[in-house]
């Protein structure tokens, strides 16, 4: 287990302050401007160095993303902008970081948007964090009457500004072209790529976005070092990581471990295990409601890391790990998972927006075994259909969940078709 | 769900920004480069629905479009798209029941129960007293303290069919509950005690739940 004093989010449970004056005991804004004094290329060098992957589900390198902003600033200005619409079922972790760690988000921005040469932060938090909202624009404000924002953030001789943009309930704009979208003021649709934001993204201008936990992690990294981080975790899937654990185990909790914890250790260690213990389990959705199921049998060694879970055929995605016992109808939390993503879908794409709704009945219908075997081919075959052809990822997150179904759990389809037809030739006999 | 369901069918004569809502909004536009007022759009839609009994009328929607000089249609589409907006009366507390996957796991149907058996309305229903409105709502990113509803701008989490009882006693009392975890939890640690970060856990124990409600 990880040691304590390895941890970053020190106050991620709200115990201690979580205004400037306590943040600062914890060590946030800590000579801030002796890590803008490495310089911008030095701190990409270093973030590349730490490993760190991106915190948001996709786990792209955060160091090589920043890479990507242009070297010189020439007419139109660099942006950060900080993805805070925390809505992947199954995820809660940025809300902890925002509302009992915000100086940590904060800094971090000062920090990220100094290396990729950028005079401000727009961070963008799901409308239904109003309360979150409200405890990071007084950390904004708190940063500001300290001299830590504004024309010399924490004397460093460098201008930074932070502003908080509150959404309004679309799970859509998490996705980054849609985050942008919405924040120029129209409704959040994704936009083609390329041109990638690093080229044209807000306003048209240089833009690189990262989650909320990317960006709170870079202060840390730089004051104890990328070795430190890279110590940490396994190879390729460095450092710590905020899991969120919820659904059927003793203790829901949010913790702070390290990448390539084995799966049964970080439930049993630190959510009390599976309710009804281990081999009550049935399934687990390790990354977020995206990223396909594993039965049990996978659950036993598995550990949470990008490229254990890949190779296991899901994803660490976010982190929120949905555990589900015996007594769940997994067909149905599937078909919940499905209505979902037919709800959020932004109507776009015609494979999405119609294939979302087709999956959504479909799988209602297999919920109650109102259906034929070879239909679940079928739905098989129009998940393949939509996954992988649409603008955005949001298609495919409709179609993994099925798919993981219908590889681990046909033969519970099929037992429910059987039974539903059993019925069916009872009640023609009468 | 028709545009027309959308919209109230009755409308008022005029909408104008309070006073303090015209310097707020000075401030808003304020954070966005010149001539990218239209970013401003979400925040004045929330502006108006707050000053307007959680509700914004087609008014506040015209006069948005020219403060921010936006299309009228732009501004409608984005009131649309939005969840969070309302274009028609609610109650004056807005319960939003989280029913995805990680809630409905945790016992979302129960907290459900509860609501439908004291006002008997379903999703998208006020009720008979025009106080309590229902909306099943998507993930509202609380998980781990799951089941959550949401009552205006405030989560209510590990709830059961008793404690979101308690929680409409609360409310019909105009007395709400201190929000956030009923188990008195302080965020997402486990309730049964924190594995982590002991050098900073406090003394009080979370409360735990009742026997017969367990």
């Amino acid at each position: 287990m990880l040691n304590d004093a390895d941890r970053i989010f020190t106050n991620i449970y709200g115990w201690g302050d979580a205004g400037l004056k306590g943040a600062k005991a914890r060590g946030d804004w800590d000579k801030t401007a002796k890590l803008l004094a490495l310089g911008h290329d030095e701190i990409v060098e270093r973030m590349k160095a730490s490993g760190l992957r991106g915190r948001g589900g996709a786990g792209f390198p955060t160091g090589l993303k920043w890479s990507f902003m242009p070297k010189e600033v020439k007419d139109r200005p660099h942006y950060l902008v900080v993805n805070a619409d925390e809505s992947e079922p199954g995820t809660c972790k940025d809300r902890d970081i925002i509302r009992h760690e915000p100086h940590k988000l904060l800094e971090g921005c000062v920090v990220a948007g100094f290396a990729m040469r950028a005079h401000a932060a727009y961070i963008y938090i799901r409308g239904e964090f109003v309360n979150e909202a409200r405890r990071l624009q007084a950390a904004i404000d708190e940063a500001y009457d300290a001299g830590l924002l504004g024309k010399d953030a924490a004397k460093s001789g460098w201008a930074f500004d932070i502003y908080l943009h509150r959404g309004a309930g679309a799970y859509i704009c998490g996705e980054e072209t849609a985050l942008l979208e919405s924040l120029e003021g129209r409704k959040g649709q994704p936009r083609l790529k390329p041109p990638f934001p690093a080229g044209v993204g807000l306003y048209g201008c240089p833009t690189t976005v990262n989650n909320v936990e990317s960006i709170a992690v870079a202060p840390t990294i730089l004051r104890r070092g990328a070795d430190w981080f890279a110590g940490l975790g396994k190879e390729n899937n460095t450092g710590t990581k905020l899991f969120c654990i919820s659904g059927h185990v003793n203790s829901p909790c949010n913790v702070e471990e390290e990448m390539g914890i084995p799966l049964r250790e970080l439930l049993e260690k630190h959510a009390g295990g599976v309710r009804g213990g281990w081999d009550n389990l049935l399934a687990v959705i390790p990354g977020g409601s995206s990223t396909p199921l594993m039965p049990k049998d996978v659950c036993a060694d598995i550990t949470m890391d990008f490229d254990a879970l890949r190779n296991a055929g899901t994803g660490l995605g976010t982190a929120g790990i949905i555990v589900m016992d015996k007594s769940t109808d997994v067909v149905k939390a599937i078909s919940r998972l499905s209505y979902f993503y037919k709800h959020e879908s932004c109507g776009q794409c015609t494979p999405c927006r119609e294939g979302t709704g087709w999956m959504w009945r479909m799988m209602e219908r297999l919920v109650r075994g109102e259906a034929e075997s070879h239909e679940i081919d079928t739905l098989e075959q129009v998940t393949r259909q939509i996954e992988g052809h649409t603008i955005c990822a949001l298609g495919d997150a409709a179609a993994w969940p099925i798919q993981g179904l219908i590889k681990h759990f046909r033969p519970e389809i099929e037992r429910r078709i059987a039974a539903r037809h059993a019925v069916d030739a009872v009640n023609a006999a009468e | 769900m028709s545009i027309e369901d959308r919209i109230a069918s009755d409308q008022p004569d005029s909408f104008a920004f309070s006073k303090d809502n015209e310097a707020e909004i000075k401030r808003i536009i304020a954070k966005y480069p010149k001539g990218r007022q239209a970013s401003a759009v979400m925040p004045l839609l929330d502006l108006a629905q707050r000053q307007h009994e959680n509700w914004i009328p087609m008014k506040a929607i015209e006069l948005i479009a020219a403060k921010l000089d936006m299309a009228e249609i732009r501004v409608l589409e984005v009131a649309t798209f939005y969840t969070m907006f309302n274009l028609k009366p609610v109650g004056k507390y807005f319960l939003q029941a989280c029913t995805t996957t990680p809630c409905w796991l945790r016992g979302s149907d129960e907290m459900m129960r509860a609501i439908k058996d004291r006002y008997q309305i379903s999703s998208g229903q006020t009720s008979a007293c025009g106080r309590f409105s229902l909306l099943e709502v998507e993930c509202l990113g609380a998980c781990v303290n799951a089941p959550i509803l949401q009552v205006n701008d405030d989560f209510y989490e590990d709830l059961d069919y008793q404690s979101t009882g308690a929680l409409l006693d609360s409310l019909e009392a105009d007395a709400p509950l201190a929000v956030g975890s009923v188990l008195g939890r302080s965020g997402s640690e486990a309730a049964a005690g924190a594995t982590t970060l002991a050098a900073g856990k406090p003394a009080k124990a979370t409360k735990k739940r009742s026997a017969a409600n367990a």
